[in-house]
C-alpha cells in the first residue's frame, strides 16, 4: 500500500505571544513544529506500516526551505519518503491554491492507495485544503476521522461529528483527514534522527517540476481576500459559587435571571 | 571553530526535551519518595532508541554522537536526576566498556541488546575497601579449566539488581597490582551472583544503588573483556567517559533548578513586586546561568573530543569537577530564592538538591577529578 501524508510546519502556538500593541503574532524565536493534526494523520500512516507489509509512506510538504526540519522529523519517526514542495512563485497561496499546488505534487508521485491530511492546521485554522486536494484528485473523502479500519479494498471509518460520530465505508484510493482523537502520536526515533539526516534525503520540487503555471498558484491565483484580522476581546472572568445552602442558590438564581438565563 | 549544534543535534535536543517533559517529570517526585525504580521509562526508552546513542547501528545503538547522548542525560536529568544516572550508567559504564574493549562475539552477545535498550548495564568496580583507591581490589577472579571463578563483593553501583549484564573488576594476579587485574562480563543469572543491600540515598532515590556478591560465583571463560591483566585499563578509561555522562547529568540538574527559579521568581509577589525585579536576586541568577552555560561548554568540549577521537581524560575530569559544583552551587542557591516553599516536597527544589550532591561523589569524587587533572599539569 502507498500512502501519501501531507504535513505543514507551523509556529508552535503555544511559544507565541501576541504583540499587545498591535495585536498581531511575535513570530520572532518561535519553534516550529509539525501541525498537530498532521501529526495525527502520520502516526495513522506509520501505524498502518507497522501493521501491514509493504507499506510505504511518502510525507509530503508545500513550504519554505526551512520546512525541512519538519520533513526530518517525519522521516525519524518512521516515513519512508520525503518531499518538499518548494518555490518563490508558490508564495502567498491561499488554501485553493495551495491544494492545487499539493494536488499536482501528488500527481507528480503518481502511485497512491491513500492519502492523508491533518483536520486543520493551528496557525490557519480553515480545515480546507484536506477536502480541497481530494477534490482536485477527484477522490471519495472522509474528513474528521476518529477511528480507522481497512480490509483489503473497503475503508471504514469512524467521523466525528459534533454531538456523536458517523460510520462510514469508502474504498482505496481515497483521502483522509484526521483528528487528535484518532491515535497518540508517536516521539521522533533517536535512531531515527541520525538515519534522517546520515542516510535518507528530502527532495526538492520546484514550480517546474509538478508542471504548475504560475498563473495556477501563489497569490495572484487565490481568490481569497483577508479584509481584515482582529483579536477577540476577552471574555470577563466566570463566577464560581460553591455550596449547597439556601442563599448560595438564591445567589445563582439571581444571577442566571440578571442574565436572562432563566 | 563553530559553537552550533548539528541538525541532528539540535532535533534530539527537541526530543529529548519534549519526551523528559511529558513522560519523565511526571514520575519524578514519586519515584523520589517512594524509591522505585522507573522500569517504564526505560522501557520507553528503549523504544525510542535512547539506549545506546553514541553505539553504530551494527550493534543496536543509534549510530549517534557523544555530544547527543550527554544532551540526553542533560534534558533527562533537567527534570529528574535519577532518570539521567540511570541512563549515563547503562550507556558508560554498562555498555561502553564492551564496545571499546570486546571481541567482535561478545558485542554481538551483549552490546546489541544493551544499545537496543532490551538488556539494561552495570559496572561494579567499587568495594567496601576500594573506592577512591580502585587499585586495592579484593575480589579474586581465579581461572579454573573452562571457566572463571569469582569471589568477593562489589558496593554502591548504580542500576544494581535491576540490570542484567555487570561489567566487573577483579584480581586474576594479587603479585602483579594493578596489571594483576582483570575485567569480566558477568550475566545476572550466573551461578553464586547474588544481589546484597540495596542503599537508601538522599537523593536520585529512584535509581537502585546495591551491592553485588560473587560467592564461587561461575562465569564461561570467554566472558572476560579485553586481556588478563587490562582491567585496570579498562576501568580507568572507562571511568573517563563515565565522567561526561555524569557532567552531563550534573548539567541537567543546574538548568532544571535554573529554569524552576526564573518561573518561580516571575510568579512570587512579595512587598508588591515579582522576586524577578528585585536587583538583589536577580544578580544571583545572572551568576546562576553563568556557572551553567560555562559547564555546558566544559561538557560538550569533552564530548566533541571523545567524538573527535582526540584526547578527553582530562576534559572529562574537568567537565565533571566543575559541573557537579554548578550544580550543588545552582541547586543550593535555588531554594534560597525558594524560600520556605524550596524546602519543602511541593516544589521540586529540594529534590534537585539532593540529587545534585552525588554527582560530586559518584564516578570519582571532585577530589579525583583534581588529581587527575593536576596530574595533567605536572606530568
Amino acid at each position: 500500500m502507498k500512502i501519501v501524508v501531507c504535513i505543514k510546519q507551523v509556529p508552535d502556538t503555544n511559544e507565541v505571544k501576541l504583540d499587545p500593541k498591535t495585536g498581531t503574532l511575535i513570530r520572532d524565536g518561535v519553534p516550529s513544529i509539525i501541525n498537530h493534526d498532521d501529526k495525527n494523520a502520520l502516526e495513522e500512516a506509520i501505524k498502518l506500516k507497522d501493521k501491514y507489509q509493504n507499506v510505504h509512506i511518502t510525507v509530503l510538504t508545500m513550504g519554505p526551505p526551512q520546512a525541512d526540519v519538519a520533513l526530518r522529523e517525519a522521516l525519524a519517526m518512521g516515513a519512508d519518503r520525503a518531499i518538499l514542495v518548494s518555490d518563490r512563485a508558490f508564495a502567498g497561496s491561499d488554501t485553493w491554491a495551495t491544494a492545487r499546488t499539493i494536488a499536482a505534487a501528488v500527481r507528480k508521485i503518481g502511485e497512491y492507495d491513500l492519502i492523508f491530511c491533518g483536520r486543520q492546521a493551528i496557525d490557519g485554522d480553515t480545515a480546507q485544503v484536506g477536502p480541497q486536494l481530494a477534490e482536485y484528485l477527484n477522490l471519495p473523502q472522509v474528513t474528521y476521522v476518529k477511528h480507522l479500519e481497512i480490509n483489503g479494498e473497503k475503508v471504514t471509518v469512524e467521523r466525528a461529528l459534533e454531538d456523536g460520530y458517523e460510520v462510514l465505508e469508502t474504498t482505496l484510493p481515497c483521502l483522509l483527514t484526521t483528528i487528535k482523537e484518532l491515535n497518540e502520536p508517536r516521539y521522533a526515533n533517536v535512531r531515527g534522527i541520525f538515519d534522517a539526516y546520515k542516510e535518507k534525503t528530502v527532495e526538492m520540487w520546484t514550480a517546474n517540476d509538478i508542471k504548475i503555471a504560475a498563473d495556477q498558484t501563489g497569490l495572484n491565483a487565490s481568490p481569497t481576500n483577508v479584509k481584515q484580522t482582529f483579536t477577540p476581546s476577552p471574555k470577563g472572568q466566570g463566577t464560581i459559587l460553591c455550596g449547597c445552602d439556601k442563599d448560595t442558590i438564591c445567589e445563582l438564581m439571581c444571577k442566571l435571571q440578571e442574565k436572562h438565563i432563566i | 571553530m563553530n559553537f552550533n549544534l548539528t541538525k541532528e543535534q539540535e532535533m534530539v535536543k527537541t526530543l529529548m526535551r519534549k519526551f523528559a517533559e511529558t513522560e519523565v517529570k511526571p514520575l519524578a517526585a514519586e519515584i523520589d519518595e517512594n524509591e522505585r525504580f522507573p522500569r517504564e521509562t526505560v522501557e520507553k526508552m528503549a523504544r525510542y532508541n535512547m539506549m545506546g546513542i553514541p553505539f553504530p547501528k551494527q550493534y543496536g545503538g543509534a549510530g549517534g554522537d557523544n555530544i547527543s547522548y550527554a544532551i540526553a542525560v542533560e534534558e533527562l536529568a533537567r527534570v529528574c536526576g535519577t532518570t539521567g544516572v540511570i541512563l549515563s550508567a547503562h550507556t558508560s559504564l554498562g555498555a561502553h566498556p564492551i564496545y571499546q574493549f570486546g571481541n567482535e562475539e561478545q558485542k554481538n552477545k551483549y552490546l546489541k541488546p544493551l544499545a537496543e535498550g532490551k538488556y539494561l548495564g552495570a559496572f561494579g568496580l567499587t568495594e567496601p575497601n576500594a573506592g577512591t583507591d580502585a587499585a586495592g581490589q579484593q575480589t579474586l577472579a581465579v581461572l579454573e579449566n573452562d571457566h572463571w571463578v569469582l569471589n568477593g563483593s562489589k558496593v554502591f553501583i548504580t542500576n544494581g539488581g535491576e540490570s542484567d549484564i555487570y561489567i566487573i573488576i577483579a584480581m586474576t594476579d594479587k603479585k602483579k597490582g594493578t596489571r594483576g587485574i582483570s575485567a569480566f562480563i558477568v550475566e545476572k543469572d550466573a551461578p553464586g551472583f547474588s544481589i546484597g543491600k540495596i542503599e537508601h540515598k538522599m537523593g536520585i532515590k529512584g535509581s537502585s544503588t546495591s551491592e553485588l556478591i560473587f560467592e564461587n560465583c561461575i562465569i564461561p571463560k570467554e566472558n572476560i573483556l579485553g586481556e588478563v591483566g587490562q582491567g585496570f585499563k579498562i576501568a580507568m578509561q572507562t571511568l573517563d567517559g563515565g565522567r561526561i555522562g555524569i557532567a552531563s547529568q550534573a548539567l541537567g540538574i543546574a538548568q532544571g533548578a535554573l529554569d524552576e527559579s526564573v518561573k518561580y521568581m516571575k510568579e512570587r509577589k512579595q512587598f508588591g513586586k515579582a522576586l524577578s525585579q528585585f536587583q538583589g536576586l536577580q544578580w544571583m541568577v545572572a551568576d546562576m546561568a553563568t556557572k551553567v552555560t560555562a559547564a555546558r561548554w566544559l561538557v560538550y568540549n569533552a564530548a566533541w573530543r571523545k567524538d573527535q577521537k582526540l584526547s578527553y581524560a582530562n576534559e572529562a575530569a574537568m567537565a565533571k569537577l566543575y559541573a557537579a559544583e554548578v550544580a550543588m552551587d545552582v541547586t543550593t542557591k535555588a531554594v534560597q530564592l525558594h524560600g520556605g516553599y524550596g524546602y519543602t516536597r511541593e516544589y521540586p527544589i529540594e529534590r534537585m538538591m539532593r540529587d545534585a550532591k552525588i554527582t560530586e561523589i559518584y564516578e570519582g569524587t571532585s577530589q579525583v577529578q583534581q588529581m587527575v587533572i593536576a596530574a595533567n599539569i605536572f606530568k
